[in-house]
C-alpha cells in the first residue's frame, strides 16, 4: 500500500502507516484525515505535533495512557483525559494520531 | 528458584555468571549446558560445591542424545527426565533460564 | 486500552523481573526485551529489569545505532520512567568488569551487588531472561 502527497509516493503498511518517517510531511496526516472524513484543527496538531517530539526523543509511540499523561502535563489537564482525545481521535487517540504523525503504532496497541 | 544453563561451559560464560548468582538454589543442565557436568571435563570443578549438596541436576535426554553415560558425570550430579524438569519447576520456580 | 482499567482488582499483582545479560546491538535480544517490557507495563505488575554482564552495555550513554541502519533503542530506556517502569537494577561487580560506572548510564538506576541480585531473582514470580 502507498498514499499519494505532492506527486510523491509513500510506502505505508497494510493498516496504513507510512514505512519510512523520514519522508512525512504535514501534507501527510492533512490527506490521512482527508481520507478519513476528518478535518485537522489546531487540537489535533497539538497531539501530532506532540508524538513527533515524543518519538523524536525516545524512540517510540508513546502508548494510550503515557499520551493521556503526558498530555496533561505539557497542555493542561483538561486536555490530559481519554474524553478529549476519542473527541480528536475517535479510531482511538495513540493509534490514529500516531498514524497521521507518521510514526509507527505504539508498542503494546492492539 | 530453579536456574537452568543450556550452553556449554567452553562456549560461553553463562555457566559462570549463573554460578556466581546461584547462592542456595538449585542448577539444572540443559541441552548444550549438560558438557558442564562430565567428571573428566575441566568445567565439572565449578559444579563440586552445590553438587556435593544436591543441588545440580542434568537432563537425561540431553545427556543421551550427547553420548554422556551416567557414569561419566561428577559426583553428586542428579539425573532427571522430561518429568522430572517439570517437577523441578514446580517445586523450586521460579526458573531463571541463563541464555 | 483503557487507561481505568485496574488488573490489581482482578488478580494479585506478580513481580516480574526482565534480566538482561546481553549487550546491545549484536543481537536482537535486548531489543526484543525492551518491547516485552514496555508491553508488560500496560498490565499494572509490579516490574523491574536486571542488568548484569553484557547487559549492563545496553544502558551506557551516547549509544547510537542510525549509522548501522539499526533501530536506535537506547533512547527508549529513558521513557521507562513514562510508563511507570522505575525499578532497575545494575550490578555492581558487572559494571566494574567492563570499566563502567553508573554516572556512565543512560538513565538513573539502583547499583546492586551480584549478593542482592541473587536475592531479587529468588524473590520474583516470574523472571523473564534475555
Amino acid at each position: 500500500m502507498a498514499i499519494q502527497v505532492n506527486g510523491t509516493t509513500i510506502p505505508t503498511d497494510e493498516e496504513g502507516y507510512i514505512e519510512d518517517l523520514n519522508l512525512w510531511s504535514p501534507e501527510v496526516a492533512e490527506l490521512m484525515a482527508q481520507e478519513d472524513g476528518q478535518e485537522l484543527t489546531e487540537q489535533h496538531w497539538e497531539v501530532i505535533n506532540f508524538l513527533r517530539e515524543y518519538y523524536d526523543e525516545y524512540q517510540i509511540a508513546p502508548a494510550v495512557r503515557v499520551l493521556t499523561k503526558q498530555i496533561g502535563k505539557r497542555l493542561g489537564p483538561e486536555k490530559g483525559n481519554s474524553k478529549y482525545l476519542y473527541e480528536l481521535f475517535p479510531y482511538g487517540p495513540a493509534k490514529q494520531a500516531c498514524r497521521y504523525a507518521g510514526l509507527p503504532k505504539p508498542t503494546g496497541c492492539v | 528458584m530453579l536456574h537452568t544453563v543450556n550452553k556449554s561451559p567452553l562456549q560461553t560464560r553463562d555457566l559462570d555468571s549463573c554460578l556466581e548468582h546461584l547462592a542456595g538454589e538449585r542448577l539444572l543442565l540443559i541441552e548444550d549446558g549438560v558438557y558442564a557436568a562430565v567428571a573428566a571435563g575441566e568445567a565439572s570443578a565449578k559444579l563440586r560445591g552445590p553438587a556435593a549438596e544436591g543441588r545440580v541436576y542434568a537432563l537425561g535426554p540431553d545427556l543421551e542424545a550427547r553420548g554422556i553415560g551416567h557414569d561419566a558425570l561428577a559426583d553428586g550430579v542428579e539425573v532427571v527426565d522430561y518429568a522430572g524438569f517439570v517437577q523441578l519447576v514446580a517445586e523450586h520456580g521460579p526458573h531463571q533460564a541463563w541464555l | 486500552m483503557s487507561d481505568e482499567a485496574n488488573w490489581e482488582d482482578a488478580g494479585a499483582v506478580k513481580r516480574f523481573m526482565f534480566v538482561n545479560r546481553k549487550a546491545p546491538h549484536g543481537t536482537i535480544y535486548a531489543l526484543e526485551a525492551l518491547e516485552v517490557v514496555l508491553i508488560s507495563a500496560a498490565f499494572d505488575q509490579d516490574v523491574s529489569l536486571a542488568f548484569l554482564d553484557d547487559g549492563v552495555h545496553q544502558l551506557r550513554q551516547g549509544q547510537d545505532a542510525k549509522a548501522l541502519g539499526m533501530k536506535n533503542f537506547a533512547p527508549t530506556f529513558r521513557a521507562l520512567d513514562d510508563y511507570d517502569i522505575d525499578k532497575l537494577y545494575v550490578e555492581a561487580e558487572s559494571l566494574a568488569q567492563r570499566g563502567l560506572s553508573a554516572e556512565e548510564l543512560i538513565v538513573p538506576v539502583q547499583v546492586v551487588d551480584r549478593e542482592r541480585m541473587s536475592a531479587l531473582m529468588a524473590e520474583q514470580d516470574v523472571v523473564m531472561s534475555f
